[in-house]
């Protein structure tokens, strides 16, 4: 009976450490996921216009050209840990460049950027699943490829790709912990320093692991219900048209 | 009669396969043209070519005394102006049929929601679908899919109407109502190129057949003439199989 005792003194004792890291864990993963998603979206659309012909020298080359950066950007964001990011990017940026980033922002950068790479890949498998066909009606009636993206296409992609940004939003709210190294205040950096004031290390993490659960959890819930909302009703209602008087 | 387009010796080819050899081919202002010949004889290849779906390898497109296969040409307005209705309907998966029909004029033509809404609900009407503007293509059967297609093409209020097998992907009951709706719209004087295997709507409706093979044109005339008697060795085999 005392753990549980303990963990409730825990609670009541550290709740405004433990509610701010909670806070910043959940606006971190929040935003970076959704920076990251339009990251994403943006680098999935460019990767997925159609080159131009040989003749358009200039255009063709600088498409290619903006490629090759954009595949860089995903094979290095990808290619190492984000705990090794944030390293690289909150140090190096203050020996280099002489900048000083505050801690939140420097977090925020890495979650963002680290999931645009992820999200790039997944936009463009998104892309390539839609089939040919909606690109060709839309093309007929003589859309161009931006209208025919933004009416036809990113809508159907959002609703595939969903479960997928899900996913990564559920890494991210776990993934945000690394962000401790560079003193980001948040869920497991206040974890650790309860942990260190009071040397309950389980019952500290005990309940740091429960509010890690619940928030996945709800997150879950949450994205389920805006897929079924996005996927609109089952039915359809026949339309009457009320008969005007003439 | 005034032209609508002219194609002058058009060729295109995939790899090192000619799918169209030296195609000189035009429509007139108001005509049915019916396009027939058996499979892989180029005939889809040539209606995806005067919408630019496919781009010509040589050749000439003419549309309003101007070339549009001069890379200076804006496509997308002349697309707009060529309403395409495909074999497998193509219709916007994210949109309801009212949205379907609604979004090119509203993108494209810069008409107003009202104004397109109006002018949705009359080529709805045209093709009786006009109840269903609620429904989600998924929701819909393929005869219905292609009677929205059509409306959504007949939305733009395009010059032609180019149809690409439009009954081949429909069971035989299906095919009768989509029929039905082409065969209204010929009467009403809208210039249509029918690529089909239909041949009784070719023969019913079409004031000229052309048939082509192994990507050229072999013949073409009237119905009469095409079905009736035919000049050259590879027509009448064709026909005969029907």
């Amino acid at each position: 009976m005392s753990f549980f005792k303990e963990v409730a003194d825990i609670v009541q004792t550290y709740w405004p450490m433990i509610l701010r890291g909670t806070g910043i864990t959940i606006v971190l993963s929040i935003t970076g996921t959704l920076i990251g998603a339009v990251i994403g979206l943006l680098a999935g659309v460019i990767k997925t216009i159609p080159l131009p012909p040989k003749k358009n020298h200039f255009k063709r080359f600088f498409l290619q050209l903006v490629n090759v950066l954009i595949q860089i950007y995903v094979e290095v964001f990808r290619g190492t840990p984000m705990i090794v990011q944030a390293m690289v990017i909150y140090y190096g940026t203050a020996l280099l460049f002489d900048v000083h980033l505050n801690k939140f922002f420097a977090g925020l950068l890495i979650v963002s950027i680290n999931t645009g790479a992820y999200m790039s890949e997944i936009v463009r498998g998104g892309i390539v699943s839609i089939d040919k066909g909606q690109f060709e009606g839309a093309h007929a009636i003589g859309m161009t490829h931006w209208q025919t993206m933004r009416c036809v296409v990113i809508p159907q992609v959002i609703r595939n790709i969903l479960p997928a940004t899900g996913n990564e939003f559920i890494i991210n709210i776990k993934d945000t912990s690394v962000l401790s190294v560079i003193s980001v205040t948040e869920l497991f950096f206040q974890s650790k320093s309860i942990a260190g004031n009071n040397f309950m290390y389980f019952q500290t993490f005990f309940v740091t692991c429960a509010i890690y659960l619940v928030l996945t959890f709800s997150i879950t819930r949450l994205l389920r219900w805006f897929e079924k909302k996005l996927d609109g009703p089952k039915n359809y209602t026949i339309h009457i048209e009320e008969k005007k008087e003439a | 009669m005034s032209r609508i387009i002219d194609v002058k010796h058009l060729s295109k080819s995939f790899g090192n396969h000619d799918v169209l050899t030296d195609i000189d081919f035009s429509v007139d202002k108001g005509e049915v043209v019916c396009i027939i010949g058996s499979s892989g004889s180029g005939k889809s290849t040539l209606l995806r070519c005067i919408n630019l779906l496919e781009t010509p390898d040589g050749g000439e497109i003419i549309y309003k005394d101007e070339n549009i296969l001069d890379h200076k040409m804006n496509i997308a307005a002349y697309r707009a102006k060529m309403g395409m209705v495909f074999q497998q309907f193509n219709l916007f998966n994210n949109m309801n049929v009212l949205n379907n029909c609604e979004v090119g004029q509203i993108e494209v033509l810069k008409r107003s929601k009202s104004e397109a809404k109006e002018i949705a609900m009359k080529y709805l009407e045209t093709v009786g679908m006009s109840q269903f503007i609620n429904a989600k293509p998924a929701q819909l059967s393929g005869g219905q899919k292609q009677r929205v297609a059509i409306a959504r093409a007949l939305s733009m209020e395009p010059d032609a109407l180019l149809f690409d097998e439009p009954t081949s992907a429909l069971d035989p009951e299906m095919v009768g109502e989509v029929l039905k709706v082409m065969k209204s719209l010929a009467k009403t004087g809208l210039t249509m190129l029918v690529v089909t295997h239909e041949m009784s709507f070719a023969q019913e409706v079409a004031n000229r057949v052309v048939f082509m093979d192994s990507g050229v044109i072999v013949e073409q005339g009237t119905p009469q003439e095409i079905f009736g008697n035919p000049q050259h060795q590879r027509t009448k085999e064709f026909l005969k199989r029907i």
